[in-house]
C-alpha cells in the first residue's frame, strides 16, 4: 500500500516538475510548482514527519506560492507566452542534466548504505526540545541566528522594494 | 521508513527533481521561472536530508532540524529576491536574464 502511494507520488512530483521547467504560460508554470510541493509534503508524510510536512504545506504552499503568484500578476500578463532559449541550448542542458542523473545514480545505486530497521515517529516535542537546548548538540546558536537572519531579511525586502520613493523624500527633504 | 521502499529509490527521485531544477536554471530566461527552479534544487537537498536522517540515524533529529533550517533560509531568499525583482521592474520594466545589464560595465 505505501509502495503504491510513494509510486503514485514519485510520478506526480518529476511529471509536474517537468511541465513546470517546460511551460510556456508563466502562471500554469507556478501552479505545477505548487503540485511539485505539495507532493514533497506528501513524500514526508509518508516517512512520519508530520512537523515538517506541516512546515513544508505553510511555508512553501502557503507563502512563497501566493507570493510568486502575486509577484507574477504585478509584473506579467496572464496570457503572455514566455521567451524560451533557442534549440541548441535545450538541447546542451539536456545533455548536461542526463549526464549529471547518470552520474548520480551510479554513485548512488554502487554505494551501499548501512539502513537501518525501524518504525518509530518523531514528535514535534523533541525537535522543539532539540532546538532550544543548550547543552551537547543544541540547536539553540543557529536558531537564534536564523531568527536574526528573518528579520535582515524583511528589513531588506521592504527598504529593496520601497527604495524609489524613500529617496525621493530624502531628497526633497535635504 | 516507508514499506517496501529502499533508500535507493528514493534518491534516485531527488535526483532526478534536482537535476530538472538545474535543467530549468540553465533553459529559462525569465527571472521568476529561474527563482522557482532554484526553489525545485533546494527541496530536493532537503528530502535528501530527511531520507538519510530517517533510514541511516533514526535515533537522531538533526536532518530533521537542518531541513527545517533550510525552508527557512529558503523562504527569506524568496522574499528578498521578489523585491529585488519588482525593483528592477520600476526601474527597466524587463524581468528578463538578458536585459539586466546595468551594473555591468
Amino acid at each position: 500500500m505505501e509502495q503504491i502511494i510513494f509510486y503514485i507520488l514519485a510520478v506526480v512530483i518529476i511529471g509536474m516538475a517537468f511541465a513546470s521547467v517546460t511551460s510556456k504560460k508563466m502562471l500554469r508554470s507556478v501552479i505545477y510548482l505548487l503540485f511539485v510541493l505539495m507532493g514533497i509534503a506528501g513524500l514526508y508524510f509518508l516517512l512520519d514527519y508530520n512537523f515538517l510536512a506541516a512546515v513544508q504545506l505553510t511555508v512553501y504552499a502557503g507563502g512563497v506560492i501566493v507570493l510568486v503568484i502575486f509577484s507574477v500578476f504585478l509584473i506579467h500578463h496572464l496570457e503572455m507566452e514566455l521567451e524560451m532559449a533557442n534549440l541548441r541550448k535545450k538541447i546542451i542542458a539536456a545533455l548536461i542534466s542526463i549526464g549529471g542523473i547518470a552520474t548520480f545514480l551510479w554513485v548512488i545505486w554502487n554505494h551501499h548504505f548501512n539502513v537501518v530497521e525501524n518504525y518509530n515517529a518523531i514528535e514535534v516535542r523533541d525537535i522543539g526540545l532539540k532546538l532550544l537546548s543548550t547543552g551537547d548538540g543544541g540547536f539553540i546558536l543557529p536558531f537564534e541566528v536564523i531568527s536574526i537572519l528573518l528579520l535582515a531579511a524583511m528589513i531588506g525586502a521592504i527598504i529593496v522594494a520601497k527604495s524609489n520613493k524613500l529617496t525621493d523624500k530624502n531628497e526633497a527633504q535635504s | 521508513m516507508i514499506l517496501g521502499v529502499s533508500i535507493y529509490e528514493i534518491l534516485s527521485l531527488t535526483t532526478i527533481l534536482f537535476f530538472i531544477g538545474i535543467y530549468g536554471f540553465f533553459t529559462r530566461k525569465n527571472l521568476i521561472s529561474v527563482l522557482m527552479s532554484i526553489e525545485l534544487i533546494l527541496n530536493a537537498t532537503v528530502i535528501n536530508f530527511v531520507v538519510i536522517n530517517k533510514y541511516m540515524f533514526p535515533e537522531k533529529l538533526e536532518g530533521a532540524i537542518f531541513g527545517i533550517f533550510i525552508i527557512a533560509v529558503a523562504a527569506a531568499e524568496t522574499a528578498l529576491a521578489i523585491a529585488i525583482i519588482i525593483n528592477l521592474y520600476r526601474q527597466i520594466t524587463s524581468v528578463e536574464v538578458d536585459d539586466t545589464t546595468t551594473l555591468k560595465y
